[in-house]
């Protein structure tokens, strides 16, 4: 089966005064029907970037190249400004993070939920509104009908993000995108959105690429996982996999740096990952990682590989064997010292 | 306890006059609707609740900076009209959410963390500059960034920055509004650990204020729960987390993704409707929201149950109500 969307070696680069900002270096992943990939990581690690390369919505002075981008099968690449507006929204959707700043605040609801599909697909206006109503029912709006003549500042947060949800949904995508879809709401709001997404996702059998910071969201949502460092993913795999085995020794530090419920003890202190990130710009030789990594020997600051660990779990590290096989030695270290003699 | 709690407030009221649309007249909003808080001297009491629920105005007005239309505050039991502005700011100090808008681009760090030490005439120049670089160096700051600009430190330093500008006044009590939702995790981990730091080690006591419930869970040594300007419950942290009690408690905590795969997204059960805060419902304000509400929570409003457990806001603690 094709994926619904494939990328090769996506880079992003961003001319700056200073030198070229590499802020997306080579990444590559495929998401198929009904499937989610959670792209992970900090600010500034281009996961952002990654999404509105997609979409081809970068700002205008960046550049993006790839080996390929396919949607359905068919190159993106090759297409012009007009071709990918007729994409865009389309058969791609996105859901933005601030659904206040991503509505307009001068157009009714129910203006922004038809103009898509009316251009998109020419349906009548009729039609259009019939679908609207559909939808926000669908997203668990009361009242829906009654909603269409309200502005979006009539709404709460979770209600316009339930908006944008329905509006990205308008066209039938086969590729949601959703960058940091729950981060401005509330976490009661959090988990209703987020579930949601799961049922329509499963109703309309879409593939979902879904951005964020939260390693709960992604241990909760994601099919797969690719954590991104730097412009790079380094380290990908089944989110079962990657959360029992963090193998890249900045996953771990990221999941050692979260208070667990019931595992971080009350005032016990952090995990924390010590230095910062590297400037990107300019050419990079060996791993973005090294400087801030307890792992790190000389060959790690003059190559770079991803090695399959399983199938299925990938780790852009030389030393990853050797990293996993020091983290199984600790697992069974602890566990025995824990055990009652 | 016979202690005497270093903060204290008894039966908060803060209302708003709102106007719905510009021909409406006012009509009264109960931002704060009766709180009780106390807090002993070290401790740190987590505060949480949904956006709107009255947690910021409680800051705002623990801080002096939001009169209280009714109620008593009191530190160390002083109240807070006989302490003073000035004198308040040099024992309560607050910290702020987002670092890149709580510090003024254009004056260097320095500068920043002197402010207090100049309007509150403390030391001499020299005097001064020695006691910025040491709450620098306690925040884990760097001597250099003395003359630097807000612009040129990332946002973990900033939020540093902003600590060491709370703290270079030795405050007893500081507020932290928010502290690390506006940061990566990675720094979130820093900053609170810089926080258990910092109070092991001035004996400071914290109200922190957050909707990262696994934050407050790490710091809190007591919890109180608001919703829609009411404190619904109050506990010892651990048994707060360990068993909460009142439904919306309960709700609150099951909607917290923790980091576990394979469990899928919690459902809460709580619809999506927060009320309209100027129109809040009948009797239990959480009823239309709550699976277990009875007849009795529709109408009548609960009150206060304390036990040796701390306090809850609710008809299914109450014997004196069948619900």
């Amino acid at each position: 089966m094709t994926p619904t969307i494939k990328v090769e070696n996506l880079r992003v680069s961003i001319p700056l005064a200073a030198g070229v900002l590499h802020a997306v270096r080579g990444i590559s992943f495929e998401v198929a029907k009904g499937e989610t990939l959670c792209l992970v990581g900090e600010s500034g690690c281009g996961k952002s970037l990654t999404s509105l390369a997609l979409m081809d919505l970068l700002p205008s002075r960046a550049k993006r190249e790839a080996d390929r981008i396919e949607l359905d099968g068919a190159d993106l690449l090759k297409l012009g400004e007009r071709d990918m507006a007729k994409v865009r929204g389309s058969t791609m959707a996105m859901i933005f993070q601030e659904p206040m700043t991503s509505l307009n605040p001068a157009y009714t609801i129910g203006n922004q939920l038809e103009e898509g599909i009316r251009l998109h697909k020419g349906v009548s206006a009729s039609e259009a509104r019939e679908r609207a109503v559909y939808l926000l029912e669908k997203v668990g709006i009361t009242g829906a009908s009654s909603r269409l003549g309200q502005y979006p500042h009539q709404l709460s947060g979770g209600l316009r993000q339930r908006v944008m949800i329905a509006m990205a949904l308008m066209c039938g995508p086969d590729l949601l995108i959703c960058d940091e879809p729950t981060t401005a709401l509330d976490v009661t709001i959090q988990a209703q959105i987020l579930h949601l997404l799961k049922d329509l996702q499963r109703e309309f059998d879409m593939a979902v690429i879904l951005i964020t910071h939260d390693l709960g969201i992604v241990a909760r949502v994601a099919d797969r996982v690719a954590v991104m460092y730097a412009g790079e993913i380094i380290e990908s795999g089944d989110v079962d996999e990657i959360f029992s085995r963090p193998t890249h020794p900045y996953t771990q530090g990221l999941m050692n740096c979260i208070p667990v419920p019931g595992k971080t003890a009350y005032g016990e202190r952090l995990g924390t990952i010590p230095g910062i990130v590297p400037s990107m710009i300019g050419e990079m030789t060996g791993c973005a990682f090294a400087n801030r990594c307890a792992y790190a020997e000389d060959i790690c600051l003059k190559t770079l590989t991803t090695r399959e660990l399983v199938p299925n779990h990938a780790v852009r590290c030389v030393r990853a064997e050797e990293v996993a096989a020091l983290n199984a030695g600790l697992d069974t270290a602890t566990a025995s010292a824990g055990s009652p003699a | 306890m016979t202690t005497t709690p270093i903060l204290e407030a008894r039966d908060l009221f803060c209302t708003f006059q709102v106007r719905q649309g510009m021909f409406q007249p006012k009509r009264p909003l109960h931002a704060v609707n009766g709180v009780s808080l106390s807090i002993e001297k070290g401790g740190v009491l987590g505060l949480v609740g949904e956006s709107g629920c009255g947690k910021s105005t409680v800051a705002r007005m623990l801080l002096g900076l939001q009169e209280p239309t009714s109620g008593t505050l009191a530190i160390d039991g002083q109240p807070l009209q006989e302490i003073g502005r000035k004198e308040l700011a040099k024992r309560v100090q607050p910290i702020f959410q987002d670092p890149y808008s709580s510090l003024n681009p254009r004056k260097t760090i320095g500068s920043i963390i002197t402010l207090p030490l100049y309007i509150h005439k403390i030391g001499h120049e020299s005097d001064r500059r020695r006691k910025v670089e040491d709450i620098m160096d306690l925040c884990g700051l760097p001597k250099r960034a003395y003359d630097m600009y807000p612009s040129q430190l990332s946002g973990g330093q900033r939020q540093r920055v902003a600590i060491a500008r709370a703290l270079v006044m030795r405050p007893e009590i500081v507020i932290c509004d928010e502290p690390t939702s506006a940061l990566d995790v990675s720094v979130q981990a820093q900053i609170l650990n810089l926080l258990l730091d910092l109070r092991r080690e001035l004996g400071l006591t914290y109200v922190l204020i957050s909707h990262n419930l696994a934050v407050v869970e790490l710091i809190a040594s007591k919890v109180s729960v608001m919703y829609l300007g009411r404190i619904v419950e109050e506990a010892q942290g651990q048994d707060f987390f360990r068993d909460p009690r009142h439904p919306y408690s309960q709700a609150l905590l099951a909607s917290v993704l923790t980091p576990e795969a394979g469990l899928g997204v919690p459902d809460a059960q709580l619809g999506s409707t927060f009320p309209n805060p100027i129109d809040p419902p009948p009797g239990c304000t959480f009823h239309p929201r709550c699976a277990h509400a009875g007849d009795a929570c529709r109408t009548i409003r609960p009150s206060q149950i304390r036990d040796s457990r701390g306090l809850v806001e609710c008809h299914l603690f109450d014997d004196a109500v069948a619900v």
